[in-house]
């Protein structure tokens, strides 16, 4: 095969990998930013203080680091949905949520990464888990599990919270409140509430994917910085509130960037998957999957 | 004369006995005002792993330094702060400690991006400033009391990357071709430049030459690119998370180049050591320090036995091998100075660490104009024969050879490297 279309082959197919732990770094995000209208900037120190755990679960029990951070998942939604009600006590009931929480989640930000210095220690945490090294090969094109295990996880995460989100009385209370939350006062519905369970479960994603961050890579306390940027360019791009939107955005943004990366230098990578988002934004401000207002 | 009887004897005796120690208190026992050393250090953030480890050694060195009477007969006490590993921080975190804390004497945080912040304060003062692990920061600011502890000396462009080429260069067949990927940042730009330069020299065709962002997270794109571009050798300037990220897309994609490394900031933290294990395998790493017998000066081993256990109860990098050694040298500088000079005098000292040699833990340096080592020292070391992930065969000096300088020569190069295949 042309060696050129094997470059580029694998440039798609690592691109989707990496795309799917962009969609499990997002996918929380998605729920609290798009949806409930809560900008979460400490999501993904959440996610690392999940890989953190898990890294150090692991190290006490070898039990496989994806298994534990689904087994972090209700804690973390316990969090999640504490940490609402603090934001909804303390801003979101007074209206000052713009700048005021904002401002909060930033402090919450500082607080797990420092936190996280204090108790593990700035060092970079690993956990190994036992497909790590192995990597299938179809052809040419190669297939490493450490990328491909997270990606099917996570997708099936997201793919089971969009059925929830669908189908269940609460998955359309919480896809309403992002809508009307007045209207769900009508039905009697506490939108307070709805809201709380929505933030528990954008926390208990960021476990999984802490989960899937740290079979990925090692991980340390300012390992979120990177994604900071990337999650919400990839919430917004997929548009607000749409949970597949956000999945293809974020396949798409791995895409752009693995093949970028391969052949025009991987300098150029955040500047043409940003560039991307700025043309979408350009042609549909409300981004590729979100309704117009 | 009146005769000492044996009771006598016994109460001078008792009496000397009792004097004895009061007398060595008094001889070690430093006392008076405290000399201040003042500085920043990164405790959090991205850098703490190194910076961390370089408290505890500061630490280590004041406890060693007042146990044996202080330094001019006063205790010395380190006054630092944390910079959270961000440079903006720095030139407050200076000015605090000059005009606030009044320290007598300054030294530098870890890395070049914490020192260089601390420049323009520091020379405003007119103070000796002992800097840790920065490269070639006074190559703009020509400060005349600016002294580096790190290996690089002063042309980096002329030696940094001369161990590796020279080493890939004696290799049969002779390598052709070179492969360049690199962090976008400072040091590792000038490494890069580096690897350019010595390899053009030597009539190495460059066939990949790109930086990559610290925001990449998959490095198997740049890992297949050199792959596809069949360098003989590849010369890689990254940091620690991207380190693990390269040599895992390595691994996965199976290469087999006959020489691969530089200055892959990673394994020199122990962390990463153990979690990556056998990948290391004959990987040439550029370095300051090796557990290897033609590295052992006066006092390092001693040190890195001090340091393990209170690494240990604290946390920090386990084996010590990279910050310690060097952040206690940096100390010893200063120390030696003050000692020769007998005062706390900014333009003497400045004068005296020009003037002399250092005998330290990691070895002898001088300074030159500059104030960089005027004999660089850029170790490139090889890890050979590791298996498994156990901490303890990174004791042994087999599993990282020195292969360059030849005078700290301690092993042979094996190749290729195949990412523990």
């Amino acid at each position: 095969m042309d060696p050129d279309l094997v470059l580029l082959l694998n440039g798609i197919v690592s691109g989707l990998l990496l795309g799917g732990l962009y969609a499990a770094a997002a996918a929380g995000l998605s729920v609290s930013f798009g949806m409930l209208d809560v900008v979460n900037i400490a999501h993904p120190a959440f996610m690392v203080l999940g890989a953190m755990l898990v890294a150090l679960l692991w190290g006490a029990t070898g039990i496989d680091p994806l298994v534990l951070s689904i087994l972090l998942t209700p804690a973390f939604w316990a969090l999640g949905a504490a940490l609402y009600v603090a934001y909804h006590h303390f801003f979101e009931r007074r209206g000052d949520e713009a700048i005021q929480g904002l401002a909060f989640f930033f402090g919450v930000l500082f607080i797990i990464e420092v936190g996280l210095v204090l108790t593990l220690g700035p060092e970079q945490h690993f956990a190994d888990a036992s497909y790590a090294n192995t990597t299938i090969q179809l052809g040419e094109v190669d297939l490493p599990l450490r990328m491909l295990v997270p990606m099917l996880v996570s997708l099936l995460a997201i793919g089971g919270l969009s059925l929830f989100l669908r189908r269940t009385f609460m998955g359309r209370a919480i896809a309403a409140v992002a809508q009307d939350r007045e209207a769900l006062r009508l039905l009697a519905i506490d939108p307070v509430r709805v809201k709380r369970l929505a933030f528990g479960i954008s926390i208990a994603l960021a476990a999984l994917a802490g989960g899937a961050l740290v079979v990925v890579q090692p991980v340390d306390a300012t390992s979120g910085h990177v994604f900071i940027g990337r999650v919400f360019a990839i919430v917004i791009m997929g548009g607000l509130s749409s949970l597949g939107g956000c999945v293809l955005a974020a396949l798409a943004f791995g895409v752009v960037e693995n093949v970028t990366a391969t052949f025009y230098g991987p300098s150029w990578s955040p500047a043409v998957a940003f560039g991307c988002l700025l043309l979408v934004l350009a042609v549909r401000p409300q981004g590729l999957f979100g309704r117009a207002a | 004369m009146k005769e000492i009887s044996r009771r006598d004897m016994g109460r001078l005796a008792l009496a000397t006995a009792a004097a004895l120690p009061a007398a060595a208190r008094a001889q070690t026992a430093p006392s008076g005002p405290p000399i201040r050393i003042g500085f920043s250090m990164s405790l959090s953030g991205g850098l703490a792993g190194n910076g961390r480890p370089a408290l505890t050694t500061h630490r280590i060195w004041a406890e060693d330094v007042n146990s044996k009477g202080g330094l001019l007969g006063r205790p010395v006490e380190l006054v630092y702060y944390d910079d959270q590993s961000n440079g903006s921080q720095v030139p407050g975190i200076y000015t605090k400690l000059l005009d606030v804390d009044k320290v007598d004497l300054v030294v530098s945080g870890y890395s070049t991006a914490i020192a260089a912040p601390a420049m323009p304060v520091v020379m405003q003062r007119n103070m000796a400033f002992v800097s840790l692990f920065a490269a070639n920061v006074n190559a703009d600011f020509k400060y005349d009391r600016y002294f580096s502890v790190t290996t690089t000396g002063t042309d980096l462009k002329g030696t940094f990357a001369k161990g590796f080429i020279d080493i890939a260069m004696a290799m049969e067949p002779r390598p052709r071709t070179i492969a360049i990927a690199y962090l976008d940042s400072d040091f590792h730009q000038r490494a890069a430049e580096s690897a350019r330069f010595l390899a053009r020299e030597r009539g190495l065709r460059i066939v990949y030459d790109r930086a990559y962002p610290p925001t990449t997270v998959d490095f198997s794109p740049i890992m297949r690119s050199v792959q596809s571009a069949r360098p003989d050798a590849v010369f890689i300037g990254s940091y620690p998370p991207d380190t693990a990220g390269m040599l895992r897309a390595a691994s996965e994609l199976r290469v087999n180049f006959p020489l691969m490394g530089g200055p892959m900031i990673g394994p020199h933290i122990t962390a990463q050591k153990l979690q990556l294990g056998p990948i290391l395998n004959n990987l040439v790493v550029w370095d300051v320090y090796a557990p290897a017998p033609t590295l052992q000066f006066p006092g390092v081993q001693a040190l890195i036995e001090r340091y393990q256990p209170i690494a240990a109860r604290e946390g920090t990098d386990a084996l010590g091998y990279y910050v310690p050694p060097m952040a206690y040298a940096q100390m010893q500088v200063l120390e030696q100075a003050v000692r020769r000079v007998g005062k706390i005098d900014q333009a003497a000292l400045a004068a005296d660490m020009h003037a002399n040699q250092f005998d330290t833990v990691i070895g002898p340096m001088r300074f030159d104009a500059q104030g960089e080592w005027t004999e660089d020292r850029n170790l490139y070391t090889q890890y050979q024969g590791i298996q498994g992930n156990g901490i303890e065969q990174f004791r042994r000096p087999d599993t990282q050879v020195v292969l360059y300088p030849p005078k700290y020569k301690s092993g042979e190069l094996r190749k290729p490297y195949t990412a523990g295949a």
